[in-house]
């Protein structure tokens, strides 16, 4: 399985809720290519949660730095949430915890963009 | 460490397409071998993380997803370790050319991470020119029964 994006509005912040695996292939691509309709559209306030990603390998981290940068090139911010153990791990032995705010609870994450 | 002169017939050889798919049948045969050599879950799927980056490397950077090039897989279960070996057939690739993702300067570089989380997720990690072209890379994890090994992250 693939990766499945699904996006809802919470006042300003978009949540991209996402589901499956983000791999090279298609599921980075699609990572991608949200983060770029979003911003597009003048979203510029992102929470991804990653509750549900049961994967994710070195090209989806990059894919998510590549979002990282794409929405803070255009003002914005890209917050992360809900990561499991193994998502953690891998921030943290790519020392990407220094460059994303995470998140465990999703109140917190959305009121993390009032301030 | 070396696994020793006396290697054991091998539980899995093949020759793959320059392939994402490859990428995947390379993955669950290492993922098979280590629960079957009774690798601890958690050792299981970073012994498995560290054989799907390595093929990446072959097939996307080493083969470049040449139809005419392929990857050559071979494990080897030795006791208490197992030892994955991938051999692309590329124009070669020295790791000392790498830049340091975890360098300040290069955390928001989209690609590079591979390496890194490799050597992370394995005991041992060896990048040779293979013989006759191309790149060999060498994986060996130990098989630590009942206990995960944690994941040897930088303490820079």
């Amino acid at each position: 399985m693939s990766v499945t994006l699904t996006t809802r509005q919470v006042g300003d912040v978009t949540v991209i809720d996402a589901k499956g695996r983000i791999t090279l292939g298609e599921g980075s691509s699609d990572f991608r290519d949200s983060i770029k309709s979003l911003v597009a559209k003048g979203q510029k306030n992102i929470l991804v949660n990653l509750a549900n990603i049961t994967y994710i390998d070195s090209s989806g981290i990059g894919e998510m730095v590549s979002g990282f940068t794409t929405v803070a090139n255009a003002g914005g911010k890209l917050k992360l949430l809900s990561l499991t153990k193994r998502i953690q791990d891998l921030l943290q032995i790519t020392k990407l915890y220094t460059v994303f705010e995470v998140y465990d609870d999703e109140a917190a994450g959305l009121a993390s963009f009032q301030s | 460490m070396s696994a020793g002169n006396h290697s054991p017939k091998p539980v899995a050889e093949l020759v793959l397409e320059s392939s994402l798919e490859s990428v995947d049948v390379a993955e669950n045969h290492a993922i098979a071998a280590a629960e079957r050599a009774g690798m601890p879950e958690e050792d299981v799927f970073r012994f498995g993380y560290a054989v799907r980056e390595a093929m990446v490397n072959a097939v996307v950077h080493g083969n470049r997803y040449s139809s005419n090039k392929t990857v050559g897989f071979r494990i080897l279960v030795f006791p208490g370790q197992i030892e994955v070996r991938i051999q692309d057939q590329g124009d070669g690739f020295d790791t000392k050319g790498v830049a340091d993702p975890l360098a300040e300067e290069n955390l928001l570089s989209q690609s590079g991470r591979g390496l890194a989380l490799i050597r992370a997720f394995v005991d041992e990690l060896l990048v040779a020119p293979a013989d006759g072209g191309g790149t060999t890379a060498v994986l060996r994890k130990f098989v630590r029964a009942g206990t995960e090994s944690p994941p040897q992250v930088s303490e820079e």
